[in-house]
């Protein structure tokens, strides 16, 4: 009884007035239950961007570290370099051909991954519904497993004394081992390896979807296999398409793991590159200026991938 | 023999992409099957076989490297996919079953943030900053390494919470307050008995991830405290033996143990909703 | 204060607005909506999606709160107290039992968040599973059991902590024609032996008509009309009401001597010529062109003669079964249909084309206000 009393004596407040209240009461609450995931966010992933961004302006130290001084060396270093003997400015070569690697390698491997995870999207994608799950957790299991793992089988596989070489020399085909690992073809096989679910899972995601009752108008109007394929399947999945591409060019761009186990110490990538400035380059703003030039080309990736998802309803995660 | 063809017609058949997606599941599961076969090899060899055993197994035990790792691996990762559950559980129900509200973008791009920075950025931005505040406080411990998994695993543990969050009806939570339950009361009795698949599914994703992680690692990480993928890949640049295989095997037996009763869960979330 | 308790309405909304949202973009679903629902009524909120008779229902219930007015129950304001602090439950549309609980877990739910005793629960729970006929169903999980089972203990879970008014929102549009015609009746069964006052949200006017006490027909977020299912049928006020419920035939007239008071008799001049007695809605009302609705089942076609209300050309016959509509052309323009019974083997005396002389029941012409 009490707490009807209560009410009574608060009926007295405008209703619209008590609503908008509890409206911003519920908003301050949710601030406050996103607050810790934002607080261990902002610590560990989000603030340290922002002083990396400060330490690409700053001197590097002589034994690694900083001194705090303003400088733009570390982004003159992105793309030049000065002579040490008669101090001219020139591209820096060596960090251009590792740029120039990296988009190559992760042209190919998106390219090479979209060759294979089409058809086996499409393959999925037409079995029986209750064979589906099956084999989309067979394609999602390697991606939940280790990275390092996949690529140390990888590596396995393909070394000099490994089960290739072994096998071919045993037939008789070779006689000595052909050298794969430490290449840039390693780099690839092993990439396309690592990230080859992140394109099969959204491009069946949109295949899924697809009405077939427009490939039968297709075949109705006298279009072949490859036309039908050609002119309705491809355009019509072309958001999955998209996604998959940028899904898997993206951590190409930025991996670290895979060429610095399957490329050996010669043939870096762009994460090899920022590392070794941390380590004996001992160029901390070089490494924190190419870091974020590696972080703007992905996002500017990432962005492009949110414009397609949006326009196309496609989620990019399951 | 011309009138009926071998293959009837259909719809759906591509030429050779069946081929093809038998090609790609022979090249995703072969190395990791080889990987492990080799794990039982009697012999050094990772590529001649010379006869089971589990000699590699024993070896990888008695390493006492191996193990120190593995004591590691699992404090950080339970520690870390603890925090990153209870993170991520709050996060989703400030983010979930709501008009959008001033700054949700925000809220939401954030969780996400982890996800869309190269790794590697984000292990040398955790360097420089970590050197900064070893150098202030003199602290070495885990706790570098235990936030900055936390970090990234928040999104992947947010991800399915999130989603049992979504597909929950609203009017059970408001039949129980019809049916006296006081806002606690209905949160206990009803929305987390609900969305306790979510979490138990979100933490064991942010286990998972928490496990495999190299690249954050490695830069993060102390003097002696390397976990498992990181005193593996030091261990990459040496002659290798199939102790490496039988640690991989093990490691990969938790993974996948782990995402299939994960999937599991989520089938039968997604059923009774 | 009040001499005679039972006068004190169970639920009473005074002047109840309710808008959602602000600005150029908000909706107003209540529009200064009062109501008296008696102690022990069988309430229903008649009308059709979007009428605001669900958000009525709602702030019955607390899960909203009305912008402006207030809602009593039993005398006292419960406009902004939580829903867990009103005596009152719901059984909802889609029943929203839990998942994670059995039957009797479901059942025992309010009660146990009462704070009441486990054996008292026990018992409680006992009552209400043979109330509702699932003893059998116990322990089941609420997903083994079908719709109209789930339906019971939806009820069940309700009735439970023995609320002072019950709020059932739709609760049989998920069932099947038959299942839904079996829990009509289990309902009224229901509510004679529980004794609590019922509020049923339907858009199903048929539902309304056989199940209410007293029905109020909403629309557009207002109450047209408040009155029992007889009266809103035989008696309606405004031209939405009787469009709503049932067939009707509307004809433009002249009201020539208005009457005053409720029962009072008032003359109409039709088109036609004819004059006939009407009944007129409550209120005032002044002489003048006004709308007058007839049922179908009211009138009754003869040969032409010079009595005839209304004469025409009969355009189609269509055949129902148990009785027949005949749409007749009216020589005064318009259209007015006739429902008759249907004789065992007797084809009717009236074929298509035929001009033809409509009669009406007395005392079944009703003045819309509106």
């Amino acid at each position: 009884m009490t707490d009807t009393a209560a009410a009574s004596r608060k009926s007295g407040t405008s209703g619209a007035q008590a609503g908008v209240e509890a409206r911003r009461a519920d908003v301050r609450n949710r601030w406050l239950l996103a607050s810790p995931a934002l607080t261990v966010i902002f610590f560990a992933a989000l603030g340290p961007l922002l002083i990396m961004l400060v330490y690409s302006f700053l001197q590097k130290g002589s034994y690694g570290g900083v001194v705090w001084s303003f400088s733009l060396d570390g982004w003159f270093n992105v793309f030049l370099k000065r002579d040490i003997f008669d101090d001219t400015l020139g591209f820096a070569d060596g960090h251009l051909s590792i740029f120039w690697r990296s988009l190559k390698l992760s042209f190919g491997t998106t390219v090479l991954a979209l060759l294979i995870g089409f058809p086996t999207a499409y393959y999925i994608a037409t079995r029986p519904a209750n064979l589906r799950p099956v084999f989309l957790f067979l394609i999602t299991i390697p991606f939940w497993t280790n990275l390092l793992i996949r690529t140390f089988a990888i590596m396995e596989v393909i070394r000099n004394e490994g089960v290739v070489n072994t096998l071919l020399m045993s037939l008789g085909v070779i006689s000595s081992p052909i050298q794969m690992l430490y290449t840039d073809f390693a780099i690839m096989l092993g990439m396309v390896y690592v990230y080859l679910p992140l394109m099969v899972l959204p491009l069946y995601a949109s295949m899924e979807r697809l009405d077939f009752r427009l490939v039968e108008a297709g075949y109705d109007l006298y279009a072949t296999r490859l036309g039908v394929l050609r002119r309705i399947i491809v355009p019509m999945v072309k958001p999955g398409i998209i996604a998959g591409s940028i899904l898997v060019f993206v951590p190409s761009l930025g991996a670290y793991v895979t060429p610095r186990v399957l490329g050996g110490g010669k043939n870096m990538m762009l994460g090899n590159l920022i590392e070794l400035q941390f380590g004996q380059g001992r160029n901390w703003p070089l490494g924190a200026a190419l870091s974020i030039t590696l972080l703007v080309v992905v996002m500017v990736a990432l962005l492009f991938y949110v414009r397609n998802a949006s326009k196309s309803g496609v989620k990019s995660h399951g | 023999m011309a009138d009926a063809p071998a293959k009837p017609f259909s719809i759906r058949r591509q030429t050779g992409f069946g081929f093809i997606a038998l090609c790609c599941f022979v090249l995703l599961y072969t190395p990791i099957l080889i990987l492990v076969f080799y794990s039982f090899n009697a012999g050094t060899s990772i590529a001649i076989w010379e006869g089971f055993s589990w000699r590699w197994y024993e070896a990888a035990w008695q390493n006492e490297r191996v193990v120190d790792a593995s004591i590691t691996s699992l404090k950080v990762a339970i520690s870390a996919a603890f925090l990153a559950t209870v993170c991520a559980t709050l996060a989703a129900l400030a983010t979930t079953r709501t008009a959008p509200y001033r700054g949700i973008t925000a809220i939401y791009a954030a969780i996400n943030q982890p996800l869309m920075v190269p790794e590697i950025v984000t292990a040398v931005a955790l360097l420089i900053f970590f050197a900064m505040i070893k150098v202030y406080t003199g602290y070495q411990g885990l706790a570098y390494l235990i936030i900055a998994h936390t970090a990234f695993c928040i999104p992947f543990a947010y991800l399915p919470i999130r989603a049992r969050l979504e597909n929950m009806d609203l009017s059970l939570e408001q039949a129980a307050a019809d049916l006296y339950a006081s806002p606690w009361q209905t949160f206990r009795h009803v929305t987390l008995p609900l969305m306790a698949p979510g979490i138990l599914a979100g933490a064991m994703l942010a286990f998972v991830i928490s496990l495999d992680d190299v690249v954050i690692t490695e830069f993060v990480k102390s003097g002696g405290q390397d976990t498992l993928p990181t005193y593996m890949l030091g261990q990459l640049r040496r002659i290798i033996t199939p102790e490496i295989n039988a640690i991989s095997t093990v490691f990969l037996g938790i993974s996948v143990a782990v995402v299939t009763v994960f999937f599991l869960l989520n089938r039968k979330g997604g059923s009774s909703s | 204060m009040h001499g005679n308790l039972d006068a004190i309405p169970a639920i009473s909304a005074q002047q109840v607005t309710k808008v959602f949202g602000a600005g150029p973009g908000s909706v107003t679903a209540l529009d200064k909506v009062s109501i008296d629902i008696q102690r022990n009524e069988f309430f229903t909120l008649l009308g059709p999606s979007g009428c605001g008779k669900t958000t009525l229902l709602r702030l019955i219930a607390g899960f909203d709160h009305p912008t402006s007015g207030r809602i009593d129950l039993e005398g006292s304001d419960i406009s902004y107290l939580p829903p867990f602090k009103r005596p009152v439950n719901t059984v909802f549309q889609s029943y929203a039992l839990f998942p994670h609980m059995s039957v009797a877990e479901n059942i025992g739910f309010g009660l146990k968040m009462l704070g009441k005793p486990a054996a008292e629960i026990d018992a409680e729970v006992e009552v209400m599973l043979k109330l509702v006929k699932m003893e059998a169903m116990r322990d089941r999980s609420t997903a083994q059991i079908s719709g109209g089972q789930q339906q019971r203990v939806a009820l069940a879970r309700a009735l439970a902590p023995k609320p002072k008014v019950l709020l059932l929102d739709e609760p049989l549009s998920a069932l099947d024609l038959k299942l839904r015609k079996e829990m009509q009746i289990e309902l009224k069964r229901l509510q004679h032996e529980t004794g609590i006052t019922f509020v049923f949200v339907t858009h199903d006017q048929e539902e309304a008509l056989t199940m209410s006490d007293r029905i109020a027909v909403m629309s557009a977020g207002k109450v047209l009309q408040v009155g029992t299912p007889r009266d809103i049928y035989d008696r309606p006020s405004r031209r939405f009401v009787a469009d709503f419920i049932g067939d009707t035939n509307f004809m433009d007239a002249e009201l020539v001597s208005a009457g005053k008071g409720s029962d009072s008799k008032a003359s109409l001049k039709l088109a036609s010529g004819k004059q006939i007695a009407a009944s007129l809605p409550d209120g005032d009302m002044s002489a003048g062109t006004v709308t007058a609705v007839v049922r179908p089942e009211h009138a009754w076609l003869t040969k032409p003669k010079a009595s005839s209300v209304l004469t025409g050309n009969l355009e189609t016959i269509v055949y129902f079964g148990t009785d027949t509509h005949y749409h007749v052309s009216l020589a005064t323009g318009g259209m007015f249909t006739v429902r008759m019974q249907n004789a065992r083997g007797q084809a009717g005396e009236f074929s298509e084309g035929d001009e033809v002389g409509i009669d009406i029941d007395a005392d079944a012409v009703q003045v819309l206000r509106d």
